[in-house]
């Protein structure tokens, strides 16, 4: 993946402070400025207090001597194959939504008839309507027995690929599965950051790609897509967000009994943090918390590193973001 | 300014169909409870107080028939019950966040002097096994509704050394019984749970040869089909062919069980049988007058008892500093123990009544509760 | 990474330009897409006939079929550009009709075994008394409804407040922390949230406390940064044109914001709003934590337990009694009726973004 350096449409360096020196400065300004500037400090403020309560919390679980930790071999080898897990069903999951989001979005801003688009947008905000916990047992009851199948036709066909190398599962409660049922949770969310985006392409530019004779496809990826990517791109993360943090469906869907695999179609898948702190924190005490808090730590940390990788991207290709 | 003006009709009328539907549910209140200026209760008991319980999630369906029967015998109390899981209901009870507690665990070492200090003595504290609940091995097998199973057979099962239905050490227990040539899928617990521990435990004593993991709230077996709760066990267990696992009896009704060995013969899953294990077993000594925890006799051999039970004990104490807290516990725990409590429960979650043997000896704990002088 | 199919060629940036030699001028007749189609159906339907009939392999293979078909035809008569076109317009459209399926299965899922309980006594009444069957979610109906109102009212005006402040005045490195650490808390995982605050409240007010403030804060959480992340999507996308015409006219920045950056992004704020709230009133785990369950009505938010719509469920569910259906059946109601509260909500808040919208078009 590499990334485009080449100058954007815009002329360099415009930039929005520019423009609040213009404005007219009144008192009321200064207050919404203060009132806005306090918003966003008093979360900075709450998220600083989730930070240290995870770290009070986590303390007890790092400085714990290994044989304590649960599993006995020390807080690595326990919160390890979690972090697999994790990353794993959230690749899987945004792997398959962010291009069916992507699509979905465009079908709705620019193939569909525009008397029913607006309707068509409302069913897909359905899909995230629905409480996870629903997603769960959807996905545990009717997905995937369903699925079976295809598990089984994947281990015959495919098994030379490593994802699917089996034997497997005889109820469908795999990996895979866990990741479709997160893929469908965070559609709705890319699908609607990316049609708002899309329906404020300016139409100028839509209009001039069609009057050089563009295609509607070639009119698309001129001018809609490279407009919209920070909007997909910040869209995606949103998602993987929610497919990082998501607990409950994947604690109904996946089972969850065994460490680091490749395999998407056994029985035996590493469990995701979320899942993790879910299952185990009603029966655990004492020092069994503090290591799923400390789990839960790693998953800030994840996020964190999620976060700034997609914030390089998008900063990046900066000249997109807004219309000039 | 043509471009900015608003509709302001219909921004009301938005923000009115908004509104409407919040009111409307609001404005009638539920129609079984009765309106708040009733009084005068005559029920007999003086019970008045708003009293909170937390802690395992196997004593939720007992929980609410002895909540539902409480507030027939007493209307001006409340009683709640959170299903935080056991663990969380030791930690909140021992906080004094709860003034009960359900567990499947007994306080250990470590949190029975925080019950104690909270409690406001050693002798304070009160630990009654008032939940017993068979735990059933079910299995999905077409045309079989049960098997006979030595504790050694099923260890090896469930840690996969028995990995076919026609394995020559099943088919020499179930001599009759024509089973398929089909692959045993053990299904387990995902979640940390009393079940599991109970169930472990069982194991470890039962077949120390077969099993030798030691008793947790974790599967220790990886690889196995995990599913999250007892639903999920049981619905894991019936939708695939050739699954086996452990769950509650009262929820494994529709799938085939196993007949456990307990000595030379084979005793089926009953409540009774489950009753009478908890009554074999002896308390363990020396951690309070009213902390009856039983150290429970897995390994036992007398006939009739099915060793494969959950205990969930009643956490509470003593002493109260509020008389009005302190006379609705004695109450509810009166009613809990009694033999319409019990059966009130038994009729809904499938539980084991306790005998009239375990109320005697459980009464003067009871009796004790009052509000701190 | 979606980057690679939108990667930009600068040469095509400034012109389109077309390929010299002109392909084939045909024009494929109207028809030939129902025709297509109705064919390519009628093919895969006979093959998969042959091999056992299986729903999902004919829509699949179908859908594959024509999509080539028509590239293919599309190719021959109308040239590459054309057909390129049309594989597009048929792979945007089956996208969409896939990520219909799960829609339909989930809510078949749940219409069908949550109409059975779907009745008055479920609406009028609580689990107060009630053993077996019979009972309703009043309670937790009421519980959701206040819990999340009170979450929302907190969480909406400091989530725009804060995107306007990150679009409009943030520079520096308060705006890049602040906008750094609202995507890390998208991440917090939603039992995180509800520990958090029960710790809070522990703090403040001494073990056991369990009131409905406390799931809201929970919730408040989790919700603050899907608001922001939203409205901060939209407000960047607000054309300067309009801002600096309004200033232009002499109007302060905070007028210009409220009066135009906002109004003219309403509909998406608002659907990102239904969203962050759709994303927090179906949450299970903080609730249990931070709210409990009770069987009877608290309309008081500060004092004592409520019962909520998920935990209902997910306690139905979890620990069913004997027998299990009555259970089963109101978890399932539960869920129906979360649902159609989110689906009200969502259109109640595009009416009010319709109607707050400025008309542009």
């Amino acid at each position: 993946m590499s990334i485009d350096t080449s100058p954007g449409p815009a002329p360099a360096g415009t930039d929005r402070s520019t423009n609040a020196n213009k404005a007219v400065v009144q008192p009321g300004d200064r207050i919404f400025s203060g009132l806005a500037k306090g918003a966003g400090i008093l979360i900075l403020v709450v998220l600083a207090g989730v930070a240290a309560f995870l770290v009070i919390e986590a303390t007890p679980a790092l400085l714990a001597p290994a044989d304590q930790i649960p599993g006995g071999n020390g807080l690595v080898a326990y919160i390890g194959p979690l972090v697999f897990g994790t990353l794993l069903a959230a690749v899987i999951a945004l792997v398959i939504a962010t291009p069916l989001a992507v699509a979905v979005a465009l079908f709705i801003t620019h193939y569909a008839p525009r008397r029913i688009a607006a309707g068509l947008g409302y069913v897909i905000d359905l899909l995230a309507a629905v409480p996870s916990i629903v997603y769960g047992l959807w996905g545990a009851s009717t997905l995937a027995v369903a699925s079976i199948p295809l598990l089984i036709w994947l281990e015959t066909y495919l098994g030379w690929i490593p994802l699917f190398a089996g034997p497997a599962s005889g109820t469908g409660r795999t990996m895979l599965i866990a990741g479709v049922v997160l893929a469908v949770m965070i559609l709705p969310i890319i699908t609607a950051v990316s049609r708002e985006v899309f329906l404020q392409t300016p139409k100028l530019h839509e209009e001039a790609a069609l009057a050089l004779g563009a295609t509607r496809w070639e009119m698309i990826r001129m001018a809609v897509l490279p407009f919209g990517r920070s909007g997909i791109i910040s869209g995606a993360m949103l998602g993987l967000g929610r497919a990082l943090g998501e607990t409950m469906a994947v604690a109904l869907v996946l089972s969850a009994s065994g460490g680091i695999t490749f395999n998407l179609i056994g029985s035996g898948n590493p469990a995701t943090i979320a899942a993790n702190i879910a299952l185990q924190f009603p029966e655990a005490n004492r020092l069994d918390v503090n290591v799923l808090i400390a789990s839960g730590l790693v998953l800030f940390l994840i996020t964190l590193a999620v976060n700034s990788l997609a914030r390089l991207i998008i900063n990046r290709r900066r000249e997109f973001s807004g219309a000039n | 300014m043509q471009t900015l003006r608003h509709g302001s009709r219909a921004r009301i009328a938005a923000v009115g169909i908004a509104t409407s539907g919040a009111l409307l549910l609001a404005g009638c209140g539920a129609a079984n409870e009765p309106a708040p200026a009733g009084g005068g209760s005559t029920a007999a008991a003086t019970a008045s107080g708003t009293i909170a319980g937390a802690g395992a999630s196997s004593q939720q369906a007992a929980m609410e028939a002895w909540v539902a029967g409480f507030s027939a015998v007493a209307a001006d109390a409340v009683v709640t019950y959170d299903a935080v899981g056991s663990g969380g209901g030791r930690t909140q009870f021992t906080e004094g966040g709860v003034q009960f507690a359900g567990t499947d665990s007994a306080l250990d070492e470590e949190e029975l002097p925080l019950a104690q200090t909270v409690c406001g003595g050693p002798d304070n504290v009160v630990q009654m096994p008032l939940y017993i609940s068979p735990i059933a091995i079910a299995f999905n097998l077409d045309g079989v509704d049960t098997l006979k199973m030595s504790a050694s057979t099923i260890a090896k099962i469930f840690n996969k050394q028995i990995v076919k239905w026609n394995d020559p050490a099943i088919a020499a227990e179930n001599a009759g019984v024509a089973l398929p040539d089909l692959a045993i899928t053990p299904v387990n617990r995902s979640d940390e749970s009393g079940t599991t521990e109970n169930f472990t435990e069982y194991l470890s004593a039962a077949a120390p040869a077969d099993w030798t993991y030691p008793a947790d709230g974790v599967w220790p077996v990886p690889g196995g089909e995990a599913a999250q709760g007892t639903s999920g066990v049981v619905g894991a267990i019936s939708g695939g062919q050739g699954t086996i696992g452990y769950a509650d009896l009262s929820q494994a009704k529709d799938l085939g069980t196993v007949d456990v060995g307990v000595g030379a013969a084979f005793v089926d899953p009953t409540p009774e049988a489950a009753a009478a294990i908890v009554e074999a077993s002896p308390s363990v000594e020396g951690q309070g007058k009213y902390n009856f925890a039983v150290e429970l006799a897995r390994d036992t051999t007398e006939s009739g008892t099915y060793p494969v039970v959950l205990v969930s004990y009643t956490v509470a104490c003593t002493q109260y500093a509020d008389a009005a807290v302190a006379d609705t516990v004695k109450s509810y725990l009166n009613y809990i123990a009694s033999s319409e409590g019990q059966a009130a429960a038994s009729a809904n979650a499938g539980n084991a009544p306790i005998s009239d043997t375990q109320r005697t000896k459980f009464q003067p704990a009871i009796d004790a509760v009052a509000a701190a002088s | 990474m979606t980057i690679d199919t939108t990667q930009r060629d600068p040469d095509r940036d400034i012109a389109p330009a077309p390929p010299v030699t002109l392909e084939k001028q045909g024009q494929l007749p109207r028809m030939i897409v129902p025709g297509v189609l109705v064919a390519a159906a009628v093919v895969v339907g006979v093959l998969v006939a042959l091999i056992g009939f299986n729903i999902g392999l004919f829509v699949i293979a179908t859908a594959i079929v024509f999509t080539i078909t028509l590239y293919v035809l599309a190719r021959a008569v109308e040239g590459s550009r054309k057909a390129t076109d049309r594989l597009v317009t048929a792979v945007v459209t089956s996208a969409f009709a896939l990520a219909l399926i799960p829609l339909v299965s989930v809510i078949l899922t749940i219409v069908t075994n949550g109409v059975a309980r779907f009745d008055a006594e479920f609406f009028g009444s609580s689990m107060r008394g009630v053993v077996g069957e019979g009972g309703g979610a009043y309670h937790a109906i009421i519980g959701t409804l206040i819990v999340t109102v009170l979450a929302a009212v907190m969480s909406i005006p400091i989530g725009l407040l804060t995107a306007v402040y990150l679009v409009e005045y943030g520079k520096g490195r308060l705006a890049r922390s602040i906008t750094f650490f609202v995507d890390v808390m998208t991440g917090i995982p939603s039992i995180v949230a509800g520990l958090f605050a029960v710790a809070l409240f522990t703090a403040l007010l001494g073990p056991g406390a369990r009131f409905g403030f406390a799931g809201s804060v929970a919730l408040s959480v989790l919700m603050i940064p899907v608001v922001v992340r939203a409205t901060e999507e939209m407000l960047k996308i607000v054309p300067n044109e309009l801002r600096e015409a309004s200033y232009a006219l002499g109007v302060p920045k905070w007028r210009t914001i409220i009066k135009i950056v906002i109004p003219t992004s309403i509909a998406g704020i608002t659907s990102g709003i239904t969203l962050a709230i759709a994303r927090v009133i179906g949450e299970t785990a903080p609730l249990l934590v931070t709210v409990g369950l009770v069987a009877n009505v608290n309309l008081n938010p500060f004092d004592g337990r409520m019962a909520t719509l998920p935990v209902f469920a997910y306690n139905s569910y979890a620990n069913p009694g004997v027998p299990r259906d009555p259970y089963i059946d109101r978890a399932w109601t539960a869920a129906l009726i979360l649902i159609i509260i989110v689906m009200v909500l969502n259109l109640a808040a595009r009416l009010i973004a319709r109607a707050f919208a400025p008309k542009t078009r």
